[in-house]
């Protein structure tokens, strides 16, 4: 059912070479809303749970945004389907194990999603490659603007928009801005930087978010607080944590190449070498060797244009999206298989790395 | 002899400790091995004590003396206090006073300084404008107080055609 977002092409994390930038691979933001008048969806019976599903999915598809958009009754889903639509965040776990009269809405290119009968009624979100959180922040605002013109969202004066989880009150939005850091972790210094960000009233996690460990390098930054700052000084203040994250990232990568070049520059080989030729690999080896081969486009060694395979690759290597395209093989080792041939299949295309920028320095 | 410490979660002998410092305040998680992998508390530098925080902030204060109920939802202090979550939101006004510590704890202010949906608001306003009035008019009907009335009925007219030209101006 899912079977047209998963093979379109044009879906805005599987292209995007022109827009993508080093360390920033995406930028999401979202809103949590909730109608007046039903409980939220915890609490809501499932006759007022589908109510909500279909007023809700009726509004979403009069929209202009939603043209062409994708409605998916997440009742409808195998296991596998939920799984990659996870994996490319556009449903959460939460939605995934809701009751009965859950949804999705997903627009046509994948820039936006509307959950409904998630924690609350409505969870909008907007997603873009690269670092945008000012452009992101224009669309789902418009967006939210819009849909509020036909739905009537439970608002306070004193306590903004009002959510199931007072750690959502307030302004319901949560910026995630999606990171690799590879220069941070492999120097030692993840570690501090997560301590002093999250005095800060930011959250790092690994990709999957919530739980999940940092495969890849990747991880994924958000503000905590909700209420009591404005969504431009949310969003200004996670900029300006991010940039700082950005400059450390660069010089952590450019003191560990003066230092440790030669080992770098084997780790990069190493990784495309296996990458290239393997026939068993798992999705963690898959994920931390592509982190090495996306460092690669970072330092010139690979061409720019290049850049937006590696990042469809570290989708593609995910466990629901190699079952998904085998058709096949729940079982692990199979799993592993088919990546490694998916993997070798691309790297096929990929032009040989260029060492010799970086291994003699003028 | 020391008492364990218990798990926040299910209340089973805590193993794991965390520590975490949000807006200049030390929170402290006790859980128990399986709760603490179920939340995700596998690396705890990566994890934030928030999510949790909302819950435990809330754990069940033995003999509380004020059991409210949400007349709308149902919802009852005991839930707040095991879930964390209001049940709809008008939870937000039974449950205020109990509220407004968490928010203290969690967030950077207790006061919205966000967006305000506009069109919702006064469209929400009219409503109740327009219903008042209807009220009133009924009222005034019933007592048989003609003057009244009509002032309702023109004030009624009145709002209605500025509405009216408001949808049209747009």
């Amino acid at each position: 059912m899912i079977e047209s977002l998963i093979s379109d092409t044009h879906a805005e994390l599987m292209q995007s070479a022109k827009r993508a930038a080093p360390v920033v691979l995406s930028t999401r933001i979202r809103l949590a809303r909730n109608l007046i008048g039903p409980p939220f969806p915890e609490r809501a019976n499932a006759a007022q749970r589908r109510e909500v599903l279909t007023r809700c999915s009726d509004q979403l598809s009069a929209m202009p945004q939603m043209r062409k958009g994708t409605f998916i009754d997440v009742a409808n889903l195998s296991p596998l389907e939920k799984q990659v639509l996870l994996e490319r965040h556009l449903i959460s776990r939460e939605l995934c194990d809701g009751a009965e009269g859950t949804g999705v809405y997903i627009n046509k290119g994948q820039t936006c999603s509307v959950m409904i009968n998630e924690e609350d009624h409505l969870r909008i979100q907007f997603l873009k490659i690269g670092f945008n959180l000012k452009s992101v922040w224009k669309l789902i605002d418009a967006f939210d603007s819009d849909l509020e013109k036909s739905i009537d969202v439970a608002f306070s004066p004193d306590f903004g928009y009002l959510t199931a989880c007072p750690t959502n009150l307030g302004t319901g939005l949560r910026a995630s801005v999606m990171m690799h850091l590879p220069g941070l972790v492999i120097s030692g210094q993840m570690e501090r930087v997560i301590r002093a960000v999250s005095q800060l009233g930011i959250t790092v996690r690994g990709l999957l978010g919530e739980g999940s460990d940092a495969s890849g390098h990747i991880f994924q930054i958000s503000n905590q607080q909700t209420l009591g700052e404005s969504e431009s000084e949310i969003l200004e203040r996670l900029a300006n944590v991010l940039k700082t994250i950005i400059d450390h990232e660069l010089n952590a990568r450019f003191k560990y190449l003066e230092e440790n070049g030669t080992q770098l520059l084997d780790q990069i080989g190493r990784a495309y070498g296996v990458l290239k030729n393997a026939h068993v690999i798992s999705s963690d080896e898959a994920l931390n060797l592509l982190s090495f081969i996306r460092l690669a486009v970072d330092f010139g060694m690979l061409p720019e244009t290049n850049r937006a395979d590696v990042d469809r690759l570290v989708i593609e290597s995910q466990p629901g999206h190699v079952q998904y395209v085998a058709q096949q093989g729940i079982e692990p080792d199979a799993r592993d298989i088919a990546r490694a041939a998916q993997l070798r299949q691309a790297f096929r295309n990929l032009p040989a790395l260029v060492f010799d920028k970086l291994e003699n320095p003028e | 002899m020391v008492e364990n410490l218990k798990c926040s979660v299910c209340n089973k002998d805590a193993t794991v400790h965390l520590t975490q410092i949000i807006n200049n305040k030390i929170h402290k998680v006790d859980l128990c091995a399986s709760c603490a992998q179920q939340k995700g508390v596998t690396d705890p530098e990566g994890f934030s004590l928030v999510d949790l925080l909302s819950k435990t902030a809330l754990e069940p204060v033995a003999n509380e003396q004020t059991q409210l109920a949400c007349p709308a939802c149902g919802q009852r202090t005991a839930d707040f206090r095991r879930t964390g979550r209001l049940g709809c939101a008008n939870c937000y006004e039974v449950f205020k006073a109990l509220i407004v510590p968490v928010l203290e704890d969690i967030h950077a202010g207790t006061r919205h300084k966000g967006k305000v949906p506009a069109d919702a608001l006064s469209r929400q306003s009219y409503q109740l404008k327009l219903q008042g009035l209807r009220e009133s008019l009924a009222h005034a009907i019933a007592g048989e107080a003609y003057e009244e009335a009509a002032k309702f009925r023109d004030q009624i007219k009145a709002l209605e055609e500025a509405k009216e030209l408001e949808i049209a101006s747009k």
